[in-house]
């Protein structure tokens, strides 16, 4: 008998602590790796804005300070714990960091990379480990084209719709334009983004000739040679993704040699160095953002608390880097919570994350988010591009054309290469 | 025609830029037979010093003019400080031991400067641009180019001849090429060998720092910036021959002016030119153009 009722109050105790352990289970916190350049050239203009972006969005989401429909604290009342890594080192080094924040420090999920060599690299080990993985800036279309993944998402744009849209933006500001030429960095993300451009050019403008295509690597730093055959093209649009130190040094070289004078130059991510090289970039030069960020944001209340609630902290508006990441970031959050609730308010695994987030449309502080391509692991947003103008000494952009999010994207299962040549029909 | 003034122009230009980088790393291992890797984070901390300083005094309202002063000026304090602290500290207990061990201490060495860089300036980019722009520019072949650049070639020139000089005309590089040829002897005659390898490798940061100091108003001042310029000095210096003086010069003015031609007339070809004629170079002169065979010593 005696035996019976210690068995009954055994019983009775797990019973009672059931759901206290499935309340602590709930209320376990999130790790969530974040990936990001903390040195090396690409750190102070994407890097950093990019990890203050996630420091400020986990800071305000584990306070609750969001505005709706992000005012739920963390990822569904769960709190999120931040661990940051470096992205530099090269791709190898990324793969041994990744593994580490999988195995070693077991992360729940990774938001993270800018370069394209890092996302290409890093795809296929998320893959063997099953990590939820968002990349957040990365620009190369290769990722979702060349095969499917189940872990892995995108939540910002390809650099197909940076290219088109430049190409669609040339159209309408130089109707009459007969040469190109190119100044890209020789890996994937310069010549993927100098690809589609030409192609799209070519599509738009069929007689349209190519001067020159030049593919500097990554980091050069000296381009006096690539300038001089710039210049030597008298061509009517050069087209530049130039990014991170690579495009501040071209920026303060090309200027007092007179290309921005002999050329309309388009600068895919010309965004991040406007402001710090605003005396030394004219009128007139074409503007990218990779997307609807910074001085092409909507005029929405998300943004407006973004913008102000970044610029109070951090003294300096954010860039698209910084955009990007918040985006990653609060597309992860929608994905979890939307699986939590089909989950009945428990915690859900990963699988359910990723069932939620494959085809999920989401808001962020640049807008609406669709993960339309990629089979729904791939994002398309609208675009924007401008020109800049100073205006009472301060940079501005001007002429601004936005472009949707459809016109600028392939459809879903086409590769971006086929959809340009076979203008961009639907 | 316009098209190989170009391919001139801006191989010399690139040239310049090589050779100041490049020069300080063989004259350091031609002295004390140290491969200095260490020596792209003195090339970085002379942008460093350089635009940190420049763009201070510019704000504080020096004359722009000045500013090319303060450029040197940087550079030498960078050397003046750092060059003595790291060899009188660090290297002269390791010259007993191999090359190898000593090319590690340097990337060591390179890799904590990484670092001290990052503690102290951060991540953020530097820029010092007005001394690029404010001389103003010439035309030539329907191209424009800063009189800048012209520094920059007469910086590389002044630091090439000088040293030369320094080397054959005067009793100090006498006693220099006393130490280079034969260590033990030169000590034995009475030269403070441990002088001159302190004051070597001062003087061979100096050359590095100028080249950062002197480049930084044409780039974004960034972490990483002695990278690129680490592995490119090698290669000129390895094409040159290791520790030898002309050919530097030489393999920078090579190296300058392929990179050039491959620019304009084969652009594809860019990426892996300089290795390519790096190569070449030593398939055929495995010690570099400068470089005779040495007899083994027993």
């Amino acid at each position: 008998m005696q035996r019976t009722r210690k068995l009954v109050a055994s019983i009775a105790a797990a019973a009672l602590c059931v759901p206290a352990l499935a309340v602590a289970q709930d209320a376990a916190p999130i790790k969530v790796g974040v990936v990001t350049f903390l040195s090396g050239p690409a750190a102070g203009p994407f890097g950093v804005p990019a990890r203050n972006a996630a420091e400020i969005t986990i800071e305000m989401l584990n306070g609750g300070k969001v505005p709706k429909p992000y005012d739920q604290k963390g990822f569904g009342g769960a709190r999120l714990q931040m661990v940051l890594v470096d992205e530099s080192g090269g791709t190898t080094t990324q793969v041994t960091e990744f593994r580490n924040l999988v195995q070693r420090d077991n992360v729940d999920v990774v938001i993270g990379y800018i370069s394209s060599g890092s996302c290409l690299g890093i795809a296929p080990v998320a893959e063997e480990l099953k990590t939820l993985t968002v990349f957040f800036d990365c620009g190369t279309p290769r990722i979702f084209e060349e095969r499917d993944y189940k872990y892995v998402f995108r939540t910002s744009s390809t650099a197909t719709m940076d290219s088109v849209g430049a190409a669609l933006y040339v159209k309408d500001l130089k109707p009459n334009a007969k040469v190109i030429a190119g100044l890209n960095q020789n890996y994937a993300w310069g010549q993927d983004s100098w690809g589609d451009f030409e192609l799209s050019m070519k599509q738009i403008f069929p007689k349209i000739e190519v001067a020159t295509s030049q593919m500097p690597k990554l980091f050069a730093g000296q381009y006096n040679a690539e300038i001089s055959t710039l210049l030597n093209a008298k061509a009517d649009v050069i087209h530049s993704s130039f990014w991170d130190g690579d495009l501040e040094a071209f920026i303060l070289q090309a200027g007092p040699r007179g290309l921005f004078k002999r050329s309309v130059v388009v600068l895919t991510t010309g965004e991040t160095a406007m402001y710090k090289l605003a005396d030394k970039i004219p009128d007139g030069v074409v503007i990218g953002a990779r997307g609807p960020y910074g001085p092409y944001a909507p005029d929405n209340e998300l943004n407006k608390w973004y913008s102000a609630t970044f610029q109070d902290r951090y003294n300096v508006p954010p860039n698209y880097a910084a955009y990007q990441m918040t985006q990653a970031i609060l597309g992860t959050k929608a994905a979890w919570e939307k699986a939590q609730a089909a989950n009945g308010g428990k915690r859900p695994s990963i699988d359910q994350v990723i069932a939620a987030f494959e085809r999920l449309t989401f808001t962020g502080p640049g807008g609406e988010v669709r993960m339309a391509i990629g089979k729904g692991h791939q994002a398309i947003t609208e675009t924007a591009y401008g020109v800049t103008k100073k205006v009472g000494g301060k940079m501005t952009v001007a002429n601004v054309k936005r472009y949707p999010a459809e016109t600028v994207n392939p459809p879903d299962g086409v590769k971006a290469a086929d959809w340009i040549k076979n203008g961009f029909k639907k | 025609m316009q098209q190989l003034v170009a391919v001139v122009i801006d191989g010399i230009i690139y040239s310049a830029w090589l050779f100041v980088a490049a020069v300080g790393l063989t004259l350091i291992y031609g002295v004390m037979k140290i491969l200095n890797v260490a020596h792209g984070s003195f090339y970085a901390l002379g942008a460093y010093a350089a635009a940190s300083i420049a763009g201070a005094l510019l704000a504080g309202g020096m004359p722009p003019m000045l500013s090319y002063a303060v450029l040197l000026g940087a550079a030498l304090l960078v050397a003046i400080v750092l060059g003595p602290l790291i060899e009188r500290g660090i290297l002269r207990f390791m010259y007993a031991r191999d090359e190898v061990v000593i090319l590690l201490i340097t990337y060591a060495l390179f890799l904590i400067l990484e670092d001290v860089i990052k503690l102290i300036w951060g991540v953020d980019p530097y820029f010092i641009a007005e001394p690029y722009g404010l001389l103003g520019s010439f035309d030539v072949a329907d191209l424009t180019y800063p009189y800048y650049n012209l520094i920059l070639v007469g910086v590389a020139i002044a630091c090439g001849a000088g040293l030369a000089w320094t080397l054959t005309r005067t009793k100090t590089g006498k006693l220099l090429l006393a130490v280079i040829h034969d260590t033990e002897v030169s000590r034995a005659m009475g030269i403070n060998v441990g002088r001159f390898y302190m004051v070597t490798f001062t003087f061979g940061s100096l050359l590095a720092a100028i080249g950062g100091a002197f480049t930084a108003p044409t780039v974004s001042v960034v972490p990483g910036l002695g990278v690129e310029v680490i592995v490119l000095s090698f290669a000129v210096v390895v094409i040159g021959g290791l520790g030898s003086l002309p050919g530097a010069a030489l393999g920078a003015v090579i190296v300058g002016l392929v990179r050039s031609a491959t620019i304009h007339y084969l652009p594809q070809a860019e990426l892996f030119v300089i290795y390519l004629v790096m190569a070449m170079v030593l398939a055929f002169r495995p010690r570099g153009l400068f470089m005779l065979a040495e007899a083994r010593k027993i």
